[in-house]
């Protein structure tokens, strides 16, 4: 859906490439995280991809379409872009914030709002009472969902998302990512999502691409990067603990045996091997019964596993 | 030889309007009477100086007490707004007939002119320290007047200069009306010329006024920055 | 002293009416013209930071410049008269509404400017859309300053045959008649306070909703 190839970019003035023939594929439908260090370049590629930012050389395939030369007001419209700030337009309402791809392309007003309605549905906002209001009154966690809406209005294929949660506080960050989440189940969307976090990276993404100065270091499935990270750098960033990150990966019931264990705490079947083991770290138990006849898991399981 | 004319006389047609301004010279005008200058200046310098004064005094207490109450500084803005709002020439022909020519009519003009700014920019300024300053001043034992005079308005100090710096213009751009009122000032100069018709008088005068406003804007400018410089918090 | 003054503008309606209505033109065009030149410039400048110094470095001085000299510095220039008067006039209101155009056209979040750009509007149309709506209550601020100032001004116009009230104020001064000065002192005052309020109510209309 997304090809970058050989894509350069050189800031005047600086001593190194930004960007240095960076080769990337996301496929459709794909959540593609970018992370990597500051300076890495992530957010540089983010912004070539809708051309915010001029590549020096190298070409961007959007859908079988080399856009590289082509007219950027149109790319962007046919992309959806959500930053850490947001940038909802003040003076005008919710309403007319996520209506503003649709009126630019010169959808119909009976079209745009019911479009807007639908959207805020998604987001989890009841259109009702959030439709006329003004972006001051909301919160943080409740602008960025109204910019999620925004970028997706136009019903693009791609969406291009900044650190879109980082500006949220850590609770109410969970949240928005799981609904986001469920959104993107909901439309398979193509995501390129810049982060810094890796615990962002490995729960919201399907393959993370980590660079450093401007290099491609590993594309790979968050599994597979934290259980084959491609050298030391690679284990650094994701950090010494990435045997337990792997852990929240998975569920305790794909570890789990036919059985139960007399005595030892019950677990819902889809919690996730990490928090599994905290359990049983917790309550000194070597085993935890799954609920629902959902079978037991062993501590002899997780390594097993790991293996 | 011929394009030496040529531009001659374009030079000549554009400086057409200056020609008059050049044919009797402001300068040698100037070099013969700087000691009338001077005497203007010096007028000028005393008014606006002491409107300042009494116009800045004033400013603090009402400043601070409309620091302190939200309905005192609405109250201090809509009534200084309103004085603002008057045109210098009428305000000063208001006056008449309740104190007459002189310096004391001006002087009260150029204080009712000053009070908005002042009042307005001493309020906020004391408003915008940071609650934890104040916070730690009180923790540490200082008394409400202390905190007042040692903390909150050395803070506000660039905000009132600011605000210093645009009644100072003000204040001097009055003076140069008030001359009409027989207050003195660089103002009688042009009023002078004016009646003579006599340019050089007009230029000189206004020139020196001009170059008066600039000068103290300048410098308040320079004072305000080095006082921000100092009190960075951030 | 007032009985004296309004019988005066009952038995010399012309007169009155003239001035009145010169100063009022004097004072209108030289604002539209004003803003006609400072606000396009000001959105233009905003965006050229290189030439916006010089601009604003000469605005910010012109802005201290106290309205008798310049007004005094153009009759040996431009002689006397409504044009002189009203040049003067307009470099007066030039520089208020061109540093709150500048400063407003600045003050727009580059956040919201870059999600604009992002979701794909041409530079026109995030200058029409966004930029404008959200600088419009600072400039309209900048507008009504000029309007004061030039009002002000208007009333010194008088001393270089520029008409208006001022005429009467200078008169009634000169011949030491207060009810004459009286009768251009309280209508420029009101004329001024009238146009404050406007002005105000102005700006609070053309502040978008969102901005409380």
């Amino acid at each position: 859906m997304i090809r970058l190839k050989g894509l350069v970019k050189q800031f005047p003035g600086a001593a190194r490439a930004a960007i240095d023939h960076l080769d990337l594929e996301v496929d459709e439908g794909e959540v593609c995280v970018l992370i990597g260090p500051s300076g890495c370049g992530k957010t540089t590629t983010m912004r070539m991809i809708n051309r915010l930012i001029e590549p020096t050389s190298g070409t961007i395939e959007v859908n079988g379409r080399d856009v590289t030369h082509a007219d950027p007001v149109a790319l962007r419209r046919g992309i959806g872009y959500v930053i850490q700030q947001v940038g909802l337009f003040p003076h005008m309402t919710i309403a007319g914030n996520v209506a503003t791809v649709p009126r630019l392309l010169g959808w119909d007003d009976a079209k745009i709002a019911p479009r807007v309605d639908e959207l805020l549905q998604l987001v989890g906002m009841e259109p009702d009472a959030f439709r006329d209001r003004y972006p001051r009154e909301l919160s943080g966690g409740q602008r960025q969902r109204i910019g999620v809406a925004r970028a997706l209005a136009a019903d693009p294929p791609v969406l291009l998302m900044d650190e879109p949660f980082g500006a949220i506080d850590p609770i109410n960050r969970t949240r928005v990512q799981d609904e986001f989440l469920k959104i993107q189940r909901q439309l398979r969307k193509t995501v390129v999502f810049v982060t810094h976090d890796i615990d962002e990276a490995i729960k919201m993404g399907d393959r993370i691409a980590l660079l450093r100065d401007g290099h491609l270091v590993q594309h790979a499935a968050p599994a597979e990067m934290l259980a084959h990270p491609a050298n030391s750098f690679v284990e650094d960033f994701v950090g010494a603990d990435r045997a337990l990150k792997r852990l929240s990966l998975i569920t305790c019931v794909s570890l789990a045996n036919p059985g139960t264990v007399t005595g030892a705490p019950e677990v819902a079947a889809e919690t996730s091997a990490r928090d599994g083991l905290a359990v049983m770290l917790g309550s000194g138990a070597r085993a935890l019964n799954l609920a629902g006849g959902g079978g037991v898991v062993r501590l002899e399981d997780f390594f097993a596993r790991n293996a | 030889m011929g394009r030496r004319r040529l531009t001659v006389n374009f030079v000549y047609k554009i400086a057409g309007p200056g020609k008059r301004w050049c044919r009797r010279d402001p300068v040698t005008w100037f070099l013969r009477n700087w000691d009338q200058v001077a005497v203007a200046l010096g007028e000028h310098l005393l008014i606006a100086g002491s409107a300042l004064a009494i116009a800045f005094a004033l400013s603090l207490a009402i400043g601070i007490a409309a620091a302190r109450s939200g309905r005192v500084f609405d109250a201090a803005m809509a009534m200084s707004g309103i004085l603002y709002t008057i045109p210098t020439l009428a305000f000063l022909a208001l006056l008449i007939p309740v104190v007459g020519l002189g310096k004391a009519n001006a002087i009260i003009c150029m204080v009712a002119f000053s009070l908005m700014i002042l009042v307005r920019n001493i309020a906020t300024g004391i408003r915008e320290v940071p609650s934890e300053v104040t916070d730690a001043a009180r923790g540490m034992g200082m008394s409400s007047r202390e905190i007042l005079w040692k903390v909150e308005l050395p803070l506000a100090m660039p905000v009132i200069v600011a605000g210093l710096r645009i009644s100072a213009v003000t204040v001097i751009s009055v003076t140069v009306v008030a001359a009409y009122v027989n207050a003195g000032g660089l103002g009688t100069i042009i009023f002078n010329g004016i009646a003579s018709d006599y340019p050089p008088k007009i230029v000189t005068g206004a020139l020196a006024a001009c170059l008066l406003a600039i000068a103290v804007d300048v410098s308040l400018a320079a004072l305000e920055r080095r006082l921000k410089a100092r009190r960075a918090i951030a | 002293m007032f009985a004296s003054a309004w019988q005066y503008i009952v038995e010399h309606p012309d007169r009155f009416g003239a001035a009145l209505w010169r100063h009022i033109s004097l004072s209108a065009a030289a604002l539209l013209i004003a803003a006609a030149i400072a606000i396009p410039l000001g959105i233009w400048l905003a965006r050229r930071t290189r030439y916006a110094l010089v601009a604003i470095n000469a605005a910010n001085v012109g802005r201290t410049l106290p309205s008798l000299a310049v007004l005094a510095l153009v009759m040996p220039l431009l002689g006397t008269g409504f044009a002189p008067a009203l040049f003067a006039l307009t470099l007066l209101a030039l520089p208020p509404i061109l540093i709150n155009t500048y400063a407003a056209v600045r003050q727009v979040d580059a956040d919201v400017i870059d999600a604009a750009r992002g979701m794909g509007m041409t530079q026109r149309e995030s200058t029409r859309l966004i930029v404008v709506p959200l600088a419009v209550p600072v400039i309209a601020a900048g507008v009504r300053i000029a309007a004061i100032q030039v009002i002000s001004g208007a009333v010194l116009a008088a001393y270089i045959g520029g008409g208006g009230l001022g005429d009467f104020i200078t008169a009634g001064i000169a011949m030491m008649q207060i009810s004459l000065l009286l009768v251009g002192a309280i209508p420029a005052t009101l004329l001024a306070i009238g146009t404050d309020f406007a002005f105000g109510r102005l700006q609070r209309a053309l502040t978008p909703r969102g901005l409380g």
